[in-house]
């Protein structure tokens, strides 16, 4: 089930967590009303960790990860990245990356099993990506954008990309990634998905000017609700364009 | 599907998906703000800020539309005029893009315009919208400042032009009538008047009367001086209203008059004879000396720096009869006029048993048995300075006798008046009964000699418009070979006379041949 929430009056809630299967990353805030939120939803499940990468608390963009792995930009402290080496599972292993492009959360959208990676990334960081997510690692735009970790939020049951992306395109990716995606919408019109939104493979958190539509889409693509009787999720699908692979 | 650029390169089509507006869930093609036009145009609204009522001021009188401070705009109801004035007294509407404008129908006595404004704007994130919204326009009915004062006072004129000629006939007047017509002079005139000697004109605007005697300066020779009357004076702003007056003389000196030159003047012109024929005056004055068969111009400079009047007018000609005409002794063309010198033998018709022997300028037209009209100097009791010194002067005494033309009375008694198949237009003229009494049979007996000139002279016609007479039918008993008929308009020179009602068609027989 998606929840909206806010980040000190924000909405771009990807931009200060990152969610995964395994864990949870959450910047340092103000006040602890965004990490409750979190805590709430996920607190038996999977370790919630406080961080901050480099000084800064936008992590979700900065850093890139599943449930084998985390890898973060060269920014980061040696603190920093002993408290997420601590902190995390031991089976998920963190890395620090020597790449020019630093926001690593832009650059790479992932889940468990493949991966979207911009199309300037050095070869040396793709086989690193290769081998600590252990995805397979494809180099792509969407709707004409490089940036494939902004615009594409990506789970193991669905995705979502940018609403401008054209059929042809999502077909292709669809196939790629070999799960069903959807073009759409979050933060009320809002074209940077993954932004606006983080999500695993049972629950979401999206921006709170997200509107009741763009929430349906987002929990039919996800495929959050499994507790839903069948006839609204058909009657969905009717409206929306999914792509089967 | 995939489709060869240029570069050879395979280009996949592509073809715009669907999402779902982020507000009410239509799927709809994305665009900028990623919501359906309607609740994009719920959220904003671009033609805030904009005005949607004004007022503007009407002058009924002329239907003109007020520009501030102080332009008036003519306009009609729902015209293209009327739209670009509405549009421009908006303020604002340089924030946004104008697309269209068009009216919405109001009843015309409501004071009411309504226009429909199609504005586009930039909103949210580069998505553009369109967006149509009505304008209110109250009309309020103002008289305009020259209404106004023509309300005040509709006599009102502010140039008038006073045009004289010191003679006692009306010649003048009734061609100078016809080229006023012929070049539209006079549209601008609030007022004519006809008075003893002359024509008032009135004018609202002091340059529709400079124009007026601009023009009247290029076909007759006058004089004329301006002078002003202050009506008010507005103190503060040092503001003052006159009234103008023109006064224009007109030179005396007509058509087939008789002048005696002073002798200055002739000794100026090349020492013409004294005595000399006015033949043609149109902004110069052509005098000719019918005994050296000479011609002199005048220009109107000229004229007034000496102002010498005619000795005899037409008023004064005397029928003669021509008993014989003898062979040319000289021929001349003087500006586009044949004329040839010769000796006639002529009597009075009032005393044919005198016999003059005289010279004559009209050699090229007069033979024996014509009648012919001229100056009788030998009886006439000539009331001149010039003349009585000149014939004090002269060893073998003046000519007799000076023939001007030729008559073509007897012709047009035959013709037995038969009626004309062309007609004159006449300016709207008041008549001033104030002074003195006008005597109807005078001028229209004036009027007929003024037609009669118009048919002999070709010359004159060239500046005047004909009308062909509607009424005329041409009568089957007159004979149209009389022989030597008096002289007739052609009738290709004749004009449609251009009737706007809808029952007439006229073709426009716009050939007006002149020679």
């Amino acid at each position: 089930m998606a929840t909206r929430l806010q980040f000190e009056n924000n909405c771009e809630v990807g931009v200060f967590s990152k969610l995964t299967n395994a864990y949870c990353l959450v910047a340092i805030g103000g006040s602890e009303n965004f990490y409750s939120a979190f805590e709430s939803e996920l607190a038996d499940v999977i370790p919630i960790v406080k961080t901050s990468i480099g000084g800064t608390r936008i992590i979700g963009r900065l850093c890139a990860g599943n449930k084998n792995g985390l890898l973060v930009p060269h920014t980061t402290t040696d603190q920093e990245l002993q408290h997420l080496r601590n902190s995390l599972p031991d089976r998920v292993v963190v890395q620090r990356i020597d790449e020019r492009l630093s926001a690593l959360g832009n650059c790479i959208a992932c889940n468990d099993h493949v991966a979207l990676a911009h199309t300037d990334l050095d070869k040396e960081t793709e086989e690193i990506i290769a081998d600590v997510l252990g995805v397979e690692v494809f180099r792509q735009t969407i709707a004409g954008n490089i940036l494939v970790g902004s615009y594409c939020a990506l789970s193991n049951r669905g995705g979502m990309v940018h609403p401008h992306t054209s059929v042809e395109d999502l077909d292709e990716l669809s196939t790629l990634l070999q799960v069903p995606l959807v073009a759409g919408t979050v933060n009320r019109g809002s074209e940077v998905i993954a932004a606006g939104m983080t999500v695993n493979d049972w629950t979401s958190f999206c921006g709170s000017d997200t509107t009741a539509t763009e929430l349906s889409v987002i929990d039919s693509i996800f495929k959050l609700r499994e507790a839903q009787p069948s006839s609204i999720v058909d009657e969905m699908r009717k409206s929306l364009i999914d792509t089967y692979v | 599907m995939s489709v060869m650029d240029e570069s050879g390169m395979f280009k996949v089509q592509q073809t715009i998906g669907s999402v779902l507006c982020c507000k009410c869930g239509v799927p709809m093609p994305p665009n900028a703000a990623n919501m359906c036009v309607n609740c994009l145009r719920s959220e904003v609204d671009i033609t805030e800020g904009l005005q949607k009522s004004i007022q503007i001021f009407y002058c009924p009188e002329c239907t003109c539309y007020l520009q501030p401070p102080k332009t008036w705009i003519k306009a009609q109801w729902e015209s293209k005029e009327l739209l670009t004035f509405c549009i421009k007294r908006l303020k604002n509407l340089n924030k946004v893009k104008l697309k269209n404008a068009e009216f919405v129908w109001t009843e015309p006595h409501s004071k009411r315009i309504k226009v429909k404004l199609t504005v586009q704007a930039e909103v949210l994130n580069g998505a553009v919208l369109e967006q149509s919204y009505p304008v209110e326009y109250t009309v309020r009915d103002n008289l305009c400042e020259s209404c106004s004062r023509f309300q005040a006072n509709p006599d009102q004129w502010v140039a008038s032009v006073q045009l004289r000629q010191h003679v006692s006939h009306r010649r003048t007047f009734f061609y100078l009538e016809q080229l006023i017509l012929r070049h539209d002079a006079a549209s601008r005139a609030i007022r004519i008047q006809q008075v003893d000697q002359g024509i008032d004109f009135f004018f609202g605007n002091k340059s529709h009367a400079n124009s007026f005697v601009e023009f009247l300066r290029k076909v007759v020779p006058i004089e004329y001086r301006q002078d002003q009357q202050l009506v008010s004076h507005d103190v503060k702003s040092s503001l003052y209203n006159y009234k103008y007056t023109y006064s224009v003389k007109i030179c005396p000196v007509c058509r087939e008059d008789l002048v005696c030159l002073p002798s200055k003047v002739a000794s100026g012109l090349g020492n013409l004879g004294p005595l000399v024929v006015c033949t043609k005056v149109s902004d110069n004055i052509t005098l000719l000396d019918p005994r050296t068969l000479r011609c002199a111009f005048l220009d109107a400079r000229q004229y007034w720096r000496s102002g010498f009047r005619s000795a005899l007018t037409s008023r004064q000609l005397v029928k003669y009869f021509v008993f014989d005409v003898e062979s040319p002794v000289g021929e001349a063309t003087v500006g586009g006029q044949k004329y040839a010198l010769s000796y006639v033998q002529i009597a009075r018709e009032s005393d044919i048993g005198k016999m003059f022997y005289v010279q004559t300028h009209l050699g090229h037209i007069l033979k024996p048995g014509d009648q012919a009209l001229g100056y009788d100097i030998y009886g006439a009791n000539v009331n001149d300075n010039e003349m009585e010194k000149y014939r004090l002067s002269v060893k073998n005494g003046l000519p007799e006798a000076i023939l001007i033309k030729k008559c073509y009375e007897e012709q047009r008694e035959r013709k037995q008046k038969k009626p004309r198949n062309w007609k004159l237009k006449s300016l709207p003229m008041e008549m001033d009964d104030s002074r003195g009494r006008v005597d109807p049979e005078k001028t229209d007996k004036e009027y007929e000699e003024f037609l009669r000139d118009l048919e002999e002279n070709p010359e004159l016609r060239f500046n005047i418009s004909l009308y062909k007479d509607k009424d005329y039918q041409a009568s089957e008993t007159a004979s149209m070979t009389d022989g030597e008929g008096a002289p007739t308009v052609p009738i290709e020179e004749l004009l449609a006379d251009l009737d706007l009602s809808e029952e007439e068609e006229d073709d426009d027989d716009e050939e007006n041949m002149a020679e």
